[in-house]
C-alpha cells in the first residue's frame, strides 16, 4: 500500500467520534468573524454597527489576491467591529453579529439536491470560488482560487484531494465523506475542470475503510477520479507528504509549489465547500467540526455555523468536563491549546479536542540521548535534534544551513523523543528567527 | 467573557503543538536492552556459574554505585540518575566483556573508569563521546594484561578465581596466522556450538562471559529490532563488512579463519549488536550509521588478522566512536525533494 517515502509515525488513532453522523448545532446567539481567517491579507469589513445581515452576507471583502471574502453565517445586527482572540492566541480584529432568525439571502440553494452538471468555464469556476471565500479547510487556510490560479510556466497535471485526516481524533472529514460521497465526487469534477487537468485522485487513509469503499464504488461514474488508499502514517496529509505518497513526486525545496510538480492538493472539507459554492451559489461560512475527547461525554461531529464560539460545541457535547487540562483547537499532533473557549470556529476549525489534566502534562525533559529517534521519523529528512540544540544556542547560521525553514511543524520528533525533550519549540524559535533573517535579506537586496 | 471560560483560564495549559507524546523514554530503551541481554546473561550463568554471577553483579553494584556517588558528590545534582536504568546497562556490559574468573577490586577499578571517566567526565548520559563499558574495559586490557587475558573453560560451575583456563578460539586462529598452519584451525569448536555457547572441546577457553554464544546474542538483537530499540543499519552493516572481508580473505588463503568463525568468536556479535548500537556515541544518520558500521567490521578484521591483539573489536568500536562527529557533520540524511533538486 502506498505511503510517503521518509519518517513519520503511528500515534494512536482515537477516532472517538467515528461512528457519530454529522448533527446540525442549534444557531449560536452572538456569532464572531475574525478578519483574519486565512493566509494572507486580513479582510476589510463592508457592514459597520447596526447593518442588518442574513446567512450568506458577505461582511467583509478580500483584501488583496492572497486573500479572502468573509460571509455572515447568520441572520441578525451588527453589534460592533471590534477584536477577538482566536485560536492562535492573538487578539485580531472581528465582526460581531447578534441573531435573530435565521434567513438566508435568496440567492442559495438550500435543497439538497445533487446537481451533477456544470456548464461553467474554467475562469468562471475559480472566480464563483474565490468570490465565496473558500481557503483551504484543512486547517492551514490558504486561499483555494490562488492554488488553482497556477504561476506562469507551471502546468497542472492532476488534482490530489486530501481526505487522509491523519490528525488522531479527527473524524469530521471522514463523516463527510459518508454521508456526502456524490456532492464530494461532483466537486472533485468541478476542480478539475477548473484546473484543465483529466486525472484526480481521492487519498484515503486505510484506517477508514467504510469511506474508501463508499466513494470507489461511487467513482466509478466519473471520469478520471481514482481513490487511492493510503498506509495509515502521520503526518500523511501533509502537502508535501501527501504528493509524494499519491504520485511519489517530491516537491523541491521553498519557494517551489507543489504546483512545480504538478500536482494541486485540497483538502476534502474545501471540495465539499467548492460544490456548495459552485453549484448551490452558497458561500462558505458552515464546516464540519469534530467536538472529542477522552472525559468528553459525547464526543460528535457537528454541522456548525462559523462564528459559533466553541464553548457552545462543548456543551452540545456533554459539557466541559471536570478534568480538562487543555482545550486544543484541532488535532493533537498539530492543533494549538486555546486560553478560553470562547473562541469563534473559523474557516480552518477542523475540531475541538479536550484532553484531561493527566494527558494534558508534559513530562519532564531528559538529556537528549542521541538515539536518532527524530531523525528517523522526521518526513522532512532533516535533524530535529541538532536543529533543537542549535537554536537554543542562537546559532542560526547554523540551523539555516541545516534547513531549518523546510521544517513542517508536524512535530513527529517531540512525540517521539524518548528524553520528551521540547525538540519543536526550539525548532520554532529558530524557524521564526532565521525566518526574519531571511525577510531581512531580501529587502535589502 | 463567560463565567465558565474565566474560571476554566486559570487552569488550563497553554503549551506548543504536539500535545501528545508516544510514551516512549529514556528507562523503556534503557531497559529494553537489559531485557535483550537476559539470553546472554543466562548461558554466561550456564557456562560460568559462580564466576559469572560474582563479576556481573560486582559490575552492575559497583557502576550504579559510581554514577550515584558523582552525581552526588561531584557534580552535586540534586536529581540521582541511577534508575535511568543506563549506568546498570553499563555495569552489564562491561561484565560482559571480563573474563569469569576476574578479582573483584579490578572490577571495581574497571567499573570507576568506565563511569566515572567514560561517563561522568563529560557530563553524564548522552554527553560521553566514546562507550563508557568499552572504555572501561580497554582500560583494563592494558593495565591488568595478565588477568584480562586467562579465560576460564566452559562448565566449571563452582569456580571463580581458581577456574581452569585455555586458549580462546581468538588465539587460535592468531597463532594459525602466525604459524602459517592452516591445520591448527581445525581445533576450533564447531560453529554450532559456537552459535549455542557450549564449547564441544572442553580444553578450549571460552573467553568473557557475554561473547560465548552468538546465538543469544542474536535473539537480544532481533528483540531489540522488534522493539524498535534499533536499527538495522549498524549491526547488519558490522556483520555483512566482517563476512565480506574475511571471507575474501579465507578465500585467498586458508591461514586466515573462515567468516563464520570470524562471525561467532570473540566480542563480535556482543559488539556488533550491543556495544556499537550505544545511543550516544554512534552517529544520527541511517547513512551515517552503516558508514560507521562497515568501517567497525574491517578495522576489526585488520587488528584481529594483523595486529597485536587477538580482538579487535572494542578498539574499532573506539575508533570509530572518536568519528562520530565527523560522520554527523558529513552524513545528512536523506532531505525530502533532495531527488529533485538535481
Amino acid at each position: 500500500m502506498k505511503t510517503f517515502k521518509i519518517g513519520g509515525v503511528h500515534p494512536a488513532e482515537n477516532k472517538l467520534s467515528a461512528g457519530k453522523a454529522i448533527e446540525t448545532l442549534a444557531l449560536p446567539r452572538q456569532a464572531v468573524f475574525p478578519l483574519s481567517q486565512h493566509i494572507g491579507a486580513p479582510a476589510t469589513p463592508l457592514v459597520k454597527k447596526g447593518d442588518t445581515v442574513k446567512a450568506g452576507t458577505k461582511i467583509a471583502e478580500a483584501g488583496g489576491f492572497v486573500s479572502a471574502p468573509i460571509y455572515s453565517s447568520v441572520s441578525g445586527k451588527v453589534n460592533k467591529i471590534d477584536t477577538v482572540i482566536d485560536a492562535s492566541g492573538y487578539r485580531k480584529p472581528a465582526i460581531y453579529i447578534d441573531v435573530e432568525g435565521d434567513e438566508w439571502e435568496e440567492s442559495i440553494d438550500r435543497s439538497t439536491t445533487l446537481i451533477k452538471e456544470c456548464d461553467l468555464t474554467p475562469e468562471e469556476i475559480v472566480a464563483r470560488i474565490k468570490e465565496a471565500g473558500i481557503v483551504g479547510m484543512g486547517g492551514a487556510c490558504f486561499p483555494t482560487h490562488v492554488k488553482l490560479t497556477p504561476p506562469p510556466g507551471c502546468k497542472a497535471e492532476c488534482i490530489i484531494v486530501n481526505a487522509v485526516e491523519c490528525e488522531p481524533y479527527l473524524t469530521a472529514d471522514h463523516r463527510l465523506m459518508l454521508e456526502k460521497p456524490d456532492e464530494i465526487l461532483v466537486g472533485v469534477s468541478i476542480l478539475m475542470k477548473a484546473a484543465k487537468v483529466n486525472r484526480a485522485y481521492i487519498a484515503i487513509e486505510n484506517n477508514k475503510p467504510d469511506a474508501i469503499r463508499l466513494l470507489s464504488d461511487k467513482a466509478a461514474n466519473y471520469p478520471g477520479i481514482e481513490v487511492v488508499p493510503l498506509k495509515v502514517k502521520y503526518p500523511q496529509g501533509g502537502e508535501k507528504q501527501l504528493i509524494d505518497a499519491v504520485i511519489s513526486r517530491q516537491v523541491p525545496a521553498p519557494p517551489a509549489l507543489p504546483i512545480n510538480v504538478g500536482a494541486i492538493v485540497q483538502n476534502v472539507g474545501t471540495v465539499y465547500a467548492v460544490y456548495e459554492a459552485v453549484q448551490k451559489h452558497k458561500p462558505l461560512f458552515e464546516r464540519i467540526v469534530t467536538v472529542t475527547g477522552k472525559s468528553l461525554k459525547n464526543p460528535s461531529n457537528f454541522l456548525t455555523r462559523m462564528g459559533t464560539p466553541m464553548s457552545q460545541l462543548i456543551e452540545a457535547a456533554g459539557g466541559l468536563p471536570e478534568d480538562t487540562g487543555k482545550v486544543i483547537g484541532g488535532g493533537p499532533m498539530m492543533g494549538k491549546a486555546l486560553m478560553n473557549t470562547d473562541v469563534p470556529i473559523c474557516k480552518g476549525s477542523s475540531g475541538v479536542l479536550l484532553m484531561n489534566e493527566k494527558e494534558a502534562k508534559r513530562t519532564a525533559p531528559q538529556p537528549c540521548i542521541r538515539c536518532a529517534k527524530c531523525v528517523s521519523v522526521c518526513p522532512m529528512g532533516l535533524e530535529p535534534y541538532l536543529l533543537a540544540t542549535s537554536s537554543a544556542r542562537g546559532d542560526w547560521e547554523r540551523v539555516e544551513h541545516e534547513m531549518i525553514m523546510s521544517c513542517i511543524e508536524c512535530g513527529s520528533c517531540q512525540f517521539t523523543c524518548p528524553s520528551h525533550r521540547p525538540i519543536l519549540d526550539n525548532i520554532r524559535l529558530g524557524k521564526g528567527k532565521v525566518g526574519a533573517i531571511i525577510r531581512a535579506r531580501n529587502t535589502k537586496k | 467573557m463567560t463565567l465558565l471560560s474565566i474560571v476554566m483560564a486559570n487552569k488550563l495549559i497553554i503549551s506548543l503543538s504536539p500535545h501528545i507524546h508516544s510514551g516512549d523514554s529514556v528507562q523503556k530503551n534503557m531497559y529494553g536492552v537489559l531485557i535483550a541481554l537476559i539470553p546472554a546473561l543466562l548461558v554466561s550463568f550456564f557456562a560460568f556459574g559462580l564466576g559469572a554471577l560474582i563479576v556481573t553483579l560486582t559490575s552492575v553494584a559497583a557502576c550504579l554505585f559510581f554514577e550515584w556517588a558523582i552525581t552526588k558528590y561531584i557534580l552535586k545534582r540534586e536529581q540521582t540518575t541511577i534508575m535511568d536504568g543506563s549506568a546498570a546497562l553499563t555495569g552489564v556490559l562491561l561484565a560482559f566483556n571480563l573474563p569469569s574468573n576476574l578479582p573483584v577490586w579490578i572490577i571495581i577499578i574497571g567499573a570507576l573508569v568506565a563511569i566515572g571517566v567514560g561517563k561522568m567526565t563529560f557530563g553524564g548520559l548522552g554527553c560521553n563521546p566514546f562507550n563508557p563499558a568499552l572504555i572501561g574495559r580497554v582500560f583494563l586490557l592494558i593495565s591488568f594484561p595478565v588477568q584480562m587475558t586467562s579465560w576460564p573453560q566452559a562448565g566449571q560451575w563452582g569456580a571463580y578465581l581458581d577456574a581452569e583456563t585455555g586458549a580462546t578460539p581468538l588465539a587460535l586462529m592468531k597463532q594459525a596466522i602466525k604459524t602459517g598452519d592452516a591445520s591448527v584451525l581445525s581445533d576450533l569448536p564447531s560453529s554450532l556450538s559456537l552459535l549455542i555457547g557450549i564449547p564441544d572441546s572442553c580444553q578450549m577457553g571460552a573467553g568473557c562471559l557475554g561473547e560465548i554464544s552468538a546465538g543469544a546474542l542474536l535473539l537480544g538483537l532481533i528483540y531489540m529490532l522488534w522493539k524498535k530499540i534499533i536499527s538495522w543499519h549498524i549491526p547488519v552493516s558490522i556483520l555483512a563488512t566482517v563476512f565480506v572481508f574475511s571471507g575474501l580473505m579465507h578465500l585467498a588463503n586458508p591461514v586466515y579463519a573462515s567468516p563464520i568463525q570470524q562471525l561467532f568468536t570473540g566480542g563480535l556479535m556482543l559488539g556488533a549488536i550491543f556495544m556499537a548500537t550505544d545511543y550516544v556515541t554512534s552517529p544520527m544518520s541511517h547513512k551515517g550509521m552503516i558508514i560507521y558500521g562497515i568501517a567497525i567490521g574491517f578495522l576489526t578484521v585488520v587488528i584481529r588478522t594483523f595486529g597485536a591483539y587477538p580482538e579487535g573489536m572494542s578498539f574499532a568500536i573506539l575508533i570509530m566512536n572518536a568519528f562520530t562527529p565527523l560522520i554527523n557533520t558529513y552524513c545528512k540524511p536523506k532531505r525530502y525533494g533532495e531527488v529533485l533538486k538535481k
